[in-house]
């Protein structure tokens, strides 16, 4: 495509952020359309946030609101926190899509509409007695129309795509069109299609032509003669790359083996949101990594323990209900005192719930879902890119105490992406840990549960290693020489040695910085993903005259020392949660400080309005 | 026919004191299977023992080996991901016919299938032993036992034709009385590349003795144990009288006067089909009647692991000095200034 002819006439409008949402029907290409978007904006230099959003039925009838699906991006010439609140422009292929979005575009925004779709039948589907392209119900807004299929149709007919394929191509009109309306370079679009179905093929040739004739139709029709610009933001220099959580996850679990110079054995059992990590490694086989599809769960965390046992970095990955199946296996973990990584990417729950939707309501079970007393570390990323490091970080606890530990994403991070500044990777940390590979005991016998006297660690002495044969096992363990022993003085030894481990790593985090002015009064506690909301509208809170103090948990347990000094020296706290009060739980029992809450159960992000309006009612709120 | 090696059976005990009741047929299993390890002369250090819940599976305690008693049910589990984290070692299923054909029921099959390098030992009792006298999926119609006291409506399972059912390479069973029998056993499985399942019967002499007095009584057992041997004419009898047919409508047990040798089936355990194997093990479902001991099927199909290192060590040729810079650059990637 010859760029220069199809130039916007019109200068530009200049913004420093803009919020777009790709809604339509599943089959209707719109993930594919935001992430196309997605990187384009990112290769232009863009902050960006995204957000993706999927029907928890992959066959939800075509049309109905049931099988909408949709792709929010924001991007800023900033350096931004979240997806954004609402969208300043809605892609709504389908009456359906409108529907369900319309309530989220900001008053004045645009919404542009695939026209062909709002026949009788699918306005009928969405629950519309009137076309509202037709009523004044859109007059809020400013509403452009397209006939996407129709030109669609027209553009691709000598591509060589034929019957129901042709249609397929009109999310590449849309992309088109928002892409001539945002300046966005072309060729980053056009170069992934052709490396992805190959140069010649005809589905390549359809969607560069449709992607060209909604270009084109956007530059020739004169009521899309306005245009936007979103300029690079000034990024930390660098090189970067989008990444979404769980590639995060995977990324940093790879990274967390290197590191350690160990192999990486992943057990797992596919489940919405988790399943992308599984799929992500098994990718990785040039690595050296070993995945496992287990033949459910259990089995999944149990090829873990075993891999663990014998010398490997091993970790199952799963989602709520898949960590109820694993809690027993998780205690035998705890009690053989092996390292192994849980990673939880928590949907809405309970039961099957919710799954396509973010909570964070598996804090509990995180912390207590175990029989017995079984105190692990648990610890939770903040936001897409932070998965890397912390996926790095419950590596080495694992590895440095010999003890599961349980990582706490969710279905937002999972599937959202950022920009992630890649780290020197040959400068990351090195964990030093090695087998143990001789006698420890005072007559040179092996004592598989003496402990580090630093860490509480026990020794990891793997299979194969001569003179080190031991039985280890869910049956309580004599201290030192790991025998089983019903001693009720060893038992109560052996608890609290196990509790005081756990609780020892707090000396090996780092203390929390509070964000926020000196002269604030409220502070605001957060966890997981629900940072850049909490920032975000921590910010405006203290910009709209309440100074607000805000901190942020990554290790939830133990937790950091300095958090009880911090939690008193405000007046009020507030821990805003995608869940019940599950941490301002946790908070009021260990600390007896009094906690506000803000909860949220929608399977949807907090927006960064909620956080502030809370905060600015608890400073009105005299008590 | 010991020959002189490294070890004897003490080097095979932990020190560790056995707690099975007396006269209990887990001992001697355990006394067999040192006595054979002893023998076989393998780095004591290259055994691993996995076992879930039950009085069998408190097996690895009592080996001087590397071991883990882990949780009900989920043994081969944990033990596939030994085998499959280093291929050196011999990996050992300990496990009982409630932890095995019960709560594990879904591991065993699948590490049946898989075919991973697993020696599998199931100590069927057919009884609920730790948890003293319930019955078993292996325990007989009728079988009255404290949670049946009108008797059991639980149709048991045949442990060889399940694991015949799932294409297992290696299925055998023995019985723990019968010691050379239970160390032939072994020897073939220890030789045997993918999953060896054995199926020991065992004697509870607490909750269940007798279980199996037809085939280790000195009045019955001659009339009733079938041995399988690889090549020979399956028959049986204090006068080798009796004999197996196999034909379109089963395994039958006849009288070799009456058919003529010529008619008698000739056992062959690496048949590809496992069709055969299963007719025999359909003689008898429990130990009620003449039952066949031996190997039923032993054939040879790439294990799990190897497949798997086959896939991670083709990946490394093709992809050298892999690096996570690479990784991510592939990804695509920008830079700012
Ligand atoms: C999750 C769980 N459920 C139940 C039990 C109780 N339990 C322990 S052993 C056992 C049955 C064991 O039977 P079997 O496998 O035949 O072994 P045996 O004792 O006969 O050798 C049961 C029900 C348990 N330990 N864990
Ligand atoms: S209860 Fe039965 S199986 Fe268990 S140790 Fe005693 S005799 Fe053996
Ligand atoms: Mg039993």
């Amino acid at each position: 495509m010859q760029e220069e002819t199809l130039s916007p006439p019109k200068p530009p409008e200049r913004r420093d952020r803009v919020v777009i949402r790709f809604a339509g029907d599943s089959g209707d290409g719109m993930q594919l359309a935001g992430t196309r978007f997605t990187e384009t904006s990112a290769a232009f230099g863009n902050d960006l946030a995204t957000f993706p959003s999927f029907p928890a039925e992959i066959r939800a009838p075509q049309g109905s609101l049931a099988g909408v699906s949709s792709f929010q991006v924001h991007i800023a010439d900033w350096d931004i926190l979240t997806h954004g609140d609402e969208a300043d422009v809605l892609v709504a292929m389908n009456p359906a899509a409108l529907k369900t979005n319309v309530r989220d575009v900001v008053p004045g925004g645009l919404i542009l509409v695939n026209e062909d779709a709002f026949d009788e039948r699918n306005l009928e589907k969405a629950g519309y007695e009137t076309n509202p392209l037709l009523d004044d119900s859109l007059s809020g807004f400013h509403l452009l129309t397209a006939p996407m299929e129709k030109l669609t149709k027209i553009a691709v007919k000598d591509t060589g795509v034929k019957g129901r394929a042709v249609l397929r191509s009109k999310n590449f009109f849309a992309l088109g069109l928002i892409s001539w309306m945002f300046n966005r370079p072309t060729a980053p679009i056009l170069e992934w299609v052709k490396t992805k179905f190959g140069e010649d093929h005809p589905v390549a040739r359809a969607n560069i032509e449709a992607f060209r004739a909604g270009f084109n139709f956007g530059n020739t029709t004169e009521e899309f003669h306005h245009t936007f610009e979103v300029a690079p933001a000034k990024l930390p220099a660098g090189e970067y790359a989008n990444i979404t959580g769980n590639q995060a996850l995977a990324w940093g679990l790879v990274a967390a083996a290197k590191a350690a110079n160990l192999q990486l054995f992943l057990g797992s059992y596919p489940i919405t949101p988790a399943t992308s990590i599984l799929e992500e490694i098994a990718r990785l086989k040039h690595f050296g990594v070993k995945t496992f599809q287990a033949e459910d769960e259990i089995a999944g965390v149990g090829v873990s323990l075993g891999a663990a046992f014998a010398g490997h970095l091993a970790v199952t990955t799963t989602s709520g209900p898949g960590v109820a199946l694993k809690s027993e296996t998780l205690s035998l973990a705890l009690m053989t005192e092996l390292p192994l990584v849980l990673v939880d990417v928590q949907r809405a729950g309970p039961s099957t719930g919710l799954p396509t939707k973010v909570e964070q309501s598996d804090l509990m079970m995180a912390l207590h879902g175990r029989h017995g007393e079984a105190p692990l570390p648990v610890i939770a990323p903040a936001s897409p890119s932070d998965a890397f490091a912390v996926a790095m970080e419950a590596a080495r606890i694992a590895l440095k105490y010999m003890t599961p530990v349980i990582l706490l994403s969710d279905g937002y991070l999972a599937n959202s992406a950022e920009p992630w500044q890649i780290p020197d990777f040959d400068a990351l940390p090195e964990f030093d840990i090695s087998y143990t590979t001789e006698p420890n005991g005072p007559d040179g016998n092996f004592l598989p549960y003496a402990r580090n006297e630093e860490t509480g660690a026990r020794p990891w002495a793997i299979p194969g290693t001569p003179g080190l044969e031991h039985r280890v096992g869910g049956l309580e363990k004599e201290a030192l020489t790991g025998n089983v022993s019903y001693d009720p003085d060893n038992h109560e030894l052996m608890t609290l040695a196990r509790a005081a481990k756990i609780a020892g790593i707090a000396d090996d985090i780092p203390e929390l910085e509070v964000e926020g002015p000196d002269d604030a009064k409220i502070l605001v506690v957060s966890w997981g993903s629900t940072y850049g909301a909490v920032r975000a509208g921590v910010i405006n809170a203290t910009k709209e005259g309440t100074p607000t103090a805000h901190v942020h948990l990554r290790h939830l347990n133990p937790l950091p020392r300095n958090l009880e000094h911090i939690l008193r020296s405000y007046d009020k706290v507030l821990v805003p949660e995608l869940n019940t009060g599950q941490l301002a739980s946790v908070i009021r029992s260990a600390y007896l400080v009094p906690t506000a809450t803000l909860n949220k159960v929608q399977g949807a992000p907090f927006m960064a309005h909620e956080i502030t309006k809370k905060i600015i009612d608890m400073t009105e709120d005299p008590s | 026919m010991t020959t002189e090696t490294r070890y004897s059976r003490a080097d095979f005990q932990s020190g560790q004191e056995v707690k099975w009741c007396p006269g209990c047929g887990d001992y001697t299993i355990l006394a067999s299977v040192q006595n054979f390890l002893a023998e076989l002369d393998v780095d004591r250090e290259k055994h691993v023992f996995v076992s879930g819940i039950g009085c069998a599976s408190r097996f690895p305690y009592y080996m001087n080996t590397y071991g883990m008693h882990s949780i009900h049910g989920r043994a081969p589990a944990i033990a596939t991901g030994v085998a499959l984290a280093n291929p050196d070692l011999t990996v050992w299923v300990i496990t009982g016919d409630g932890d095995g054909l019960s709560i594990g029921g879904n591991h065993l099959i699948h590490a049946l299938r898989r075919n991973v390098d697993l020696k599998i030992l199931l100590f069927n009792n057919q009884i609920y032993g730790l948890t003293k006298g319930q019955y078993s999926p292996t325990s007989e119609l009728g079988k009255r036992t404290k949670t049946s006291p009108a008797g059991s409506v639980d149709h048991p399972f045949n442990p060889v034709s399940l694991a015949l059912g799932t294409e297992a390479t290696f299925v055998a069973r023995t019985i723990d009385m019968d010691r050379p029998h239970t160390t032939d056993m072994l020897r073939a499985a220890y030789g045997h590349k993918g999953t060896a399942f054995i199926e020991i019967y065992q004697n509870c002499n607490v909750f269940n003795d007798k279980a199996f007095q037809i085939l280790t009584g000195r009045q019955e057992r001659d009339a009733n144990r079938i041995y399988l041997e690889a090549g020979k004419p399956i028959v049986f009898g204090a006068d080798n009288e009796m004999g197996v047919t196999v034909g379109l409508d089963g395994a039958k047990i006849v009288k070799v006067a009456e058919v003529g040798m010529d008619a008698i089936a000739v056992h062959d355990p690496a048949k590809p089909n496992p069709g055969v194997a299963f007719l025999l093990s359909r003689l008898s479902h429990g130990p009620t009647g003449p039952t066949p001991i031996g190997i039923f099927r032993q054939v040879q199909r790439q294990t799990y692991g190897d497949l798997m290192m086959g896939q991670i060590e083709e990946a490394k040729e093709r992809n050298a000095n892999a690096s996570i810079s690479d990784l991510v650059s592939q990804h695509g990637t920008w830079k700012v200034e």
